[in-house]
């Protein structure tokens, strides 16, 4: 992919991250800190779907844009065809990767598996 | 008899007739025999107006001819005498030993720079991507052959892209450069500011071309905004505002 592409995305997943985790930060300060942690108030979370879709929406945001985030940073470490190479599937891999286990956690909620 | 004059007497030296003085201290290495830099310092008589080359050519005449410095027309023009200056890099002939306002002045090779001797550095990969990015206009019709007439510019367009053209290739934007330090493939400040100039020059017609060659995974990307190349431009270049000007056309805020 263009590095301009790539980058574009970067700027626009933490542009649209700063307002959906404002979102996020309000929603939480509707209870308090403590309570909001309290097991039934998280599993009432995550089946109130428009919310389990926003989190599951940040989650893909900053998976995506702390990855890619992290390329850049090893990209400028070390240069080299392989690690070069490396570097870019290693982290489409490990984004791809929380991404997955981030929703799996909404999922089996969702579907009952708690 | 006509006396020849000895070597402190020769013509075109500065006449030190000051009682000021401050220590010189140069750094010294030779990458063939050396495994760190060590440092020899001077006592170096000065004028208000004696500047920091005069006053390495002064321990080079007197002291120690052996001293490598890269240096040609002592007029911040020909971009030969970057160097790192109380820890700035700088052009050694555009830098007034008493505007440092220090009792001792130290001299270091360029950063982010190979270094020959001493303080002389290897130019090849700022040649290299200044070369890359086409600093040239670029079209297909010419004003030299007879029937065409010179490419005309109105006083706005020049505005565009002036301040740019007034790079020397001197290197001190690329040694103060953050990333220039730890990516060995990134493209640089100074490559990037001339890719800028030639860009916004309204007789150019290679825009697409040039914004594909420095949009690579070591290309303009790799920026982050540090601002230190415009902080040690001696010629008022500003790269750092070109790579943004740039990223302008990339991201679709100018056409
Ligand atoms: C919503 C708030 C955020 C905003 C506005 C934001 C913005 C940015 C921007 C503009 C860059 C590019 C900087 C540059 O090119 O120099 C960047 C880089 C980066 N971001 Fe974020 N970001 C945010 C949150 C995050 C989070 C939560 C993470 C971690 C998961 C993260 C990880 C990174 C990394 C690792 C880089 C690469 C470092 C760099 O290029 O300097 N960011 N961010
Ligand atoms: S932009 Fe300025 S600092 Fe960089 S090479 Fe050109 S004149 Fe030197
Ligand atoms: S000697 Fe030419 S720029 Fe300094």
């Amino acid at each position: 992919m263009r590095e301009s592409i790539i980058m574009k995305i970067h700027y626009g997943t933490a542009l649209a991250a700063i307002a959906l985790v404002a979102v996020h930060i309000l929603m939480r300060l509707t209870q308090g800190f403590a309570e909001s942690l309290e097991y039934d108030s998280v599993i009432a979370n995550y089946k109130f779907l428009p919310y389990a879709g926003m989190l599951e929406i940040i989650l893909i945001l900053l998976s995506i844009h702390g990855f890619n985030g992290l390329r850049v940073i090893l990209l400028e470490l070390k240069q080299g065809q392989r690690y070069e190479k490396a570097v870019s599937y290693g982290c489409v891999a490990a984004m791809i990767t929380l991404i997955a286990y981030g929703s799996r956690t909404i999922i089996m909620v969702n579907t009952g598996m708690t | 008899m006509a006396q020849t004059p000895t070597l402190a007497e020769e013509s075109g030296s500065t006449p030190f007739s000051s009682s000021q003085s401050i220590t010189l201290r140069i750094a010294r290495y030779n990458p063939q025999h050396d495994s760190v830099k060590s440092f020899m310092e001077f006592q170096i008589p000065y004028e208000k107006w004696t500047t920091v080359l005069e006053a390495i050519l002064e321990v080079k005449k007197h002291f120690d001819h052996s001293v490598a410095v890269r240096y040609s027309c002592r007029q911040a023009t020909c971009g030969s005498c970057g160097m790192i200056i109380n820890g700035k890099p700088r052009l050694a002939c555009f830098t007034k030993i008493s505007e440092l306002n220090s009792n001792v002045i130290t001299v270091e090779p360029m950063n982010n720079f190979p270094i020959i001797r001493d303080l002389a550095v290897k130019f090849d990969r700022l040649f290299d991507t200044h070369h890359k990015i086409k600093p040239y206009l670029i079209r297909n019709d010419t004003e030299i052959t007879t029937n065409t007439k010179e490419f005309l510019q109105s006083p706005e367009e020049l505005e565009q892209y002036i301040q740019f053209s007034n790079c020397i290739k001197c290197g001190l934007c690329n040694s103060a450069c953050p990333t220039m330090a730890t990516d060995s493939s990134f493209v640089g400040p100074q490559a990037l500011a001339q890719a800028y100039r030639y860009v916004a020059d309204s007789r150019d017609k290679g825009k697409d071309n040039r914004l594909k060659i420095i949009d690579d995974s070591h290309g303009i990307w790799r920026c982050h905004f540090a601002g230190s190349c415009s902080q040690v431009c001696p010629k008022g270049v500003d790269p750092a505002m070109g790579i943004q000007l740039l990223r302008g056309y990339m991201l679709g805020f100018r056409s």
